[in-house]
């Protein structure tokens, strides 16, 4: 019975070529612009490491003065040097990183490359575990090299390319900012998206292709670069010392448990520093998971999501003139309606069959939505923006594009076949 | 034209016609937004940046290494600059405009204040104003002998600064309606600083403050050496060649260093706006893409109409209709249900103002964009209609006589 009902449909579809083609066109475009910005906000939205960010925690202390203080403000994004080293030291959680972002200058042996920049970051050693990086040759450093503020270096794969064409380089140096560093570890492919651990040096972009232990990377007077935020007056010659949040402090709590203890750590923390007179304003804390901390810095770019309403406003745009074509179809085949109701049809099955009609509108509408989102998504790709390399439709939004489409059409047939179906036979029959 | 018969025809069609109307509303709604959106990046991209964009260039040099010697390098490096054949000014500067990185302070007008009057940028280096040539309105350019060396004056609040130059914009906001010279600002309780000269426009390197707050900028007497970039005036004709000759001047004075930047101003405004033009050209894709959709809508649902009326069409004219009254029937008929769309689509488009004013801190959408989106949908409606029309007035009177 399917099979006829899809032989009619088709046969009906075929009969007026111009207004199916207006109506798959139009749920094409429609389907094609949503599916386009619902995928680059799906994967600018996505989880940067599933499975473990669930356990890794930002903690965010308020060391400053009063001035500027409002009650339930929120606490700075960033920790200071003395905070941060503080938190670190206590080891409180599984595992702690104590980090900031910089630019190293990169001299390369060969004579025929020039010296070039690289974003450099700089950490302490569980951040490798932590964030579970995967090493292609070598290992991460260990605490003993950040204590002993070793001349170390882990690079990522693409520089362990460009200078040592890919070969396991452990053992060799780098040259960065005229001091040589000993690589002892070279990562895999990675590329958390957003670049969660430090969203100040863009959010979408490259990861850093060279890691240093944060105290190698203050005794060498290592270039910062990032958000600094200060307050209250004084030099600012000294960041160990400064008035200034300027590095990020991750953790991992692996139970509700955990997390719940380390909270109240930092307020009994907080409190303790405000007894020392290091802090004035009164404990605040927060303690949020990698997406809280995500969704908290509104990490998706505005443009993408009033693009992704612009795009649903078109889809509605399109329905309701498919609803409006479709019922235009149905009500013109009164005739042909009326005399299959009164050869003994039920209503039931008038509806079904003009159900799978739109069915068919809304398959091949899928089709050219998922074409025209293929191109789509090609143009973004083209675009100068940080993100633009990750929109690519993945399996969940393409089962997701023929859920639409489909849905959305049958949606739009529903109106017009029921109103089809209720065609009176005998008004029908007596107007022919 | 009467109206009457039409609104009774309209009647029983009742779904037809309030599906019309519906879409047409929609396609109102969003393209009087969208249209105003488009206005809002087009005035963005337009802003004033206060400086002589065409004639300047950005080239930035990076030491590597502790180089102990960039005082007296720096100096020999704007002397070997200003010698290259139309170069008008070098300055060494630690931001430019459209570079989206800046150096902000807070504001302050007392020492005793509390919270912050505003956030402003802070360029420094030696001849700023008169390399990036900004205009000064009132008051006048540093002396000489206000610099003061960038590596003193973070040590030391005392030997920081004293005299500031700040714009018309940031002038007119801490004190309106009043002159700002001799007045002072502070950026710190320690750090008084007295207005000795107002220019014209100065846009920062970032807007991340919002378009408001693009020409709060401070310009101060600081003198450094390493870091920053330098600029360069020129000609608009010899900017390319003035660019290659710095890199081959800097070069020359030494090698052991990274060039990080060598472009023109105009270069960097492009690349700076580049995302609101990108969003621009999308916007006005979408306004193209309904505007389609919607009048090949109408085409359809007005064919339909017309194939239905064949035979009364007929009646009409065997009456004694006419072609055009036939041609105005269905005119009118597409007008009046245009006008029930733009009517509803106003209110629409107000509601997805309200909505946008509260999500991403738009202002409150012009009176000014209501009619165009009223003009563009009348417009694609009788376009749209002409074609059915046109075919209806065709229907012979003969049809009448037939039975189908």
């Amino acid at each position: 019975m399917f099979a006829y009902y899809i032989d009619l449909a088709l046969r009906s579809l075929k009969r007026n070529k111009v207004l199916t083609a207006l109506m798959v066109v139009a749920v094409a475009l429609g389907i094609g612009a949503s599916m386009t910005t619902l995928t680059v906000l799906h994967v600018l939205s996505g989880d940067p490491l599933p499975g473990r960010s669930a356990h890794l925690y930002y903690p965010q202390i308020d060391p400053r003065d009063m001035n500027g203080y409002q009650p339930g403000g929120e606490p700075p994004g960033q920790v200071s040097w003395t905070d941060g080293m503080n938190l670190l030291r206590a080891k409180r959680a599984h595992r702690q990183a104590l980090m900031t972002g910089g630019q190293v200058p990169v001299q390369p042996t060969q004579a025929n490359l020039d010296p070039f920049y690289v974003d450099a970051r700089y950490t302490t050693a569980d951040f490798f575990p932590m964030f579970d990086t995967p090493f292609e040759y070598g290992r991460p450093w260990t605490a003993a090299e950040d204590e002993a503020a070793a001349r170390v270096a882990v690079i990522s794969s693409s520089l362990n390319n460009k200078l040592f064409g890919g070969k396991d380089s452990v053992g060799q140096t780098v040259r960065a900012d005229d001091v040589d560093l000993r690589i002892i570890g070279v990562l895999g492919d990675w590329r958390p998206s957003p670049h969660f651990y430090d969203l100040y040096l863009g959010q979408y972009g490259e990861n850093e292709d060279v890691f240093v232990p944060l105290s190698t990377s203050q005794e060498l007077k290592y270039a910062h670069s990032g958000s600094v935020d200060c307050w209250g007056a004084g030099g600012q010659d000294n960041m160990k010392t400064a008035p200034c949040t300027w590095l990020q402090f991750w953790v991992q709590l692996d139970t509700p448990a955990d997390a719940a203890a380390y909270k109240s750590f930092l307020t009994h923390y907080s409190q303790e520093q405000k007894a020392l007179g290091r802090f004035e304003r009164p404990p605040t804390v927060r303690l949020r998971n990698v997406m809280q901390w995500l969704d908290y810095s509104h990490v998706v770019p505005g443009d993408v999501r009033l693009q992704t309403w612009l795009a649903f406003g078109f889809l509605l745009v399109c329905l309701v003139n498919t609803v409006g074509l479709m019922l235009a179809k149905f009500l013109r085949r009164g005739g042909e309606i009326g005399v299959r109701r009164a050869l003994g049809a039920a209503r039931r099955a008038v509806f079904e069959q003009l159900l799978i009609e739109a069915g068919i509108v809304g398959v091949a509408g899928a089709i050219g939505g998922l074409l025209l989102a293929q191109l789509g998504l090609w143009l973004v790709r083209q675009q100068p923006v940080d993100y633009a390399r990750l929109a690519h439709l993945d399996p969940l939004m393409l089962v997701v594009t023929f859920a639409v489409a489909i849905g959305a059409t049958l949606l739009a047939g529903l109106l017009p076949a029921w109103r089809a179906c209720r065609i009176s036979p005998a008004l029908q029959l007596k107007a022919h | 034209m009467d109206i009457l018969p039409i609104l009774a025809t309209l009647r029983r069609h009742k779904i037809t016609a309030s599906l019309i109307v519906l879409e047409i509303a929609l396609t109102c709604a969003i393209v009087c937004n969208a249209v105003f959106l488009i206005s809002q990046r087009l005035q963005r991209m337009d802003l004033p940046s206060g400086v002589a964009q065409h004639e300047l260039v950005q080239v930035q040099v990076v030491d590597i290494g502790d180089r102990p010697d960039a005082k007296a390098r720096g100096e020999e490096e704007l002397a070997a600059l200003r010698a290259i054949p139309g170069v008008k000014a070098v300055a060494r500067i630690n931001q430019l405009p459209f570079t989206d990185s800046s150096w902000n302070n807070s504001i302050f007008l007392s020492a005793t204040q509390t919270q912050p009057t505003l956030n402003a940028t802070m360029y420094f280096g030696v001849d700023v104003l008169k390399t990036l040539g900004t205009r000064l309105v009132a008051g006048r350019d540093f002396d000489p002998s206000e610099y003061v060396e960038y590596r003193d004056a973070i040590r030391d609040p005392k030997l920081a600064p004293h005299v500031v130059v700040i714009t018309r914009a940031l002038a007119q906001k801490l004190w309106p309606g009043e002159s700002a010279l001799g007045k002072t600002i502070y950026f710190d309780p320690q750090t008084p600083l007295r207005v000795i000269g107002v220019v014209a426009g100065l846009i920062r390197p970032s807007l991340a403050e919002g378009e408001h707050a693009a020409q709060w900028s401070t310009v101060v007497p600081l003198r450094f050496s390493g870091g920053g970039s330098y600029a360069l005036r020129t000609d608009p004709g010899q900017r390319e060649r003035v660019i290659a000759a710095a890199v081959t001047t800097l070069k020359k004075l030494d090698t052991k260093r990274i060039f990080r930047q060598q472009r023109t101003l105009d270069d960097a405004r492009a690349k700076f706006f580049q995302g609101d033009r990108a969003m621009t050209g999308l916007l006005v894709g979408v306004i193209v893409a309904l505007l389609l959709v919607t009048s090949l809508g109408i085409v359809g649902l007005a064919s339909f109409w017309v194939a239905q009326r064949r035979r009364t069409i007929g009646v009409r004219r065997a009456l004694g209709a006419t072609r055009a009254n036939i041609l105005h029937y269905f005119q009118t008929e597409n007008f009046l249900l245009a006008t029930i769309g733009i009517v509803l689509g106003m209110a629409l488009a107000y509601g997805i103002n309200l909505l946008l004013m509260r999500h991403y801190e738009l202002p409150r959408l012009p009176w000014m964009y209501f009619p165009i989106g009223a003009v563009a949908l009348w417009l694609i409606g009788q376009v749209a209609v002409l074609g059915p029309a046109l075919r209806a007035a065709a229907v012979p009177p003969v049809v009448a006589t037939r039975t189908v």
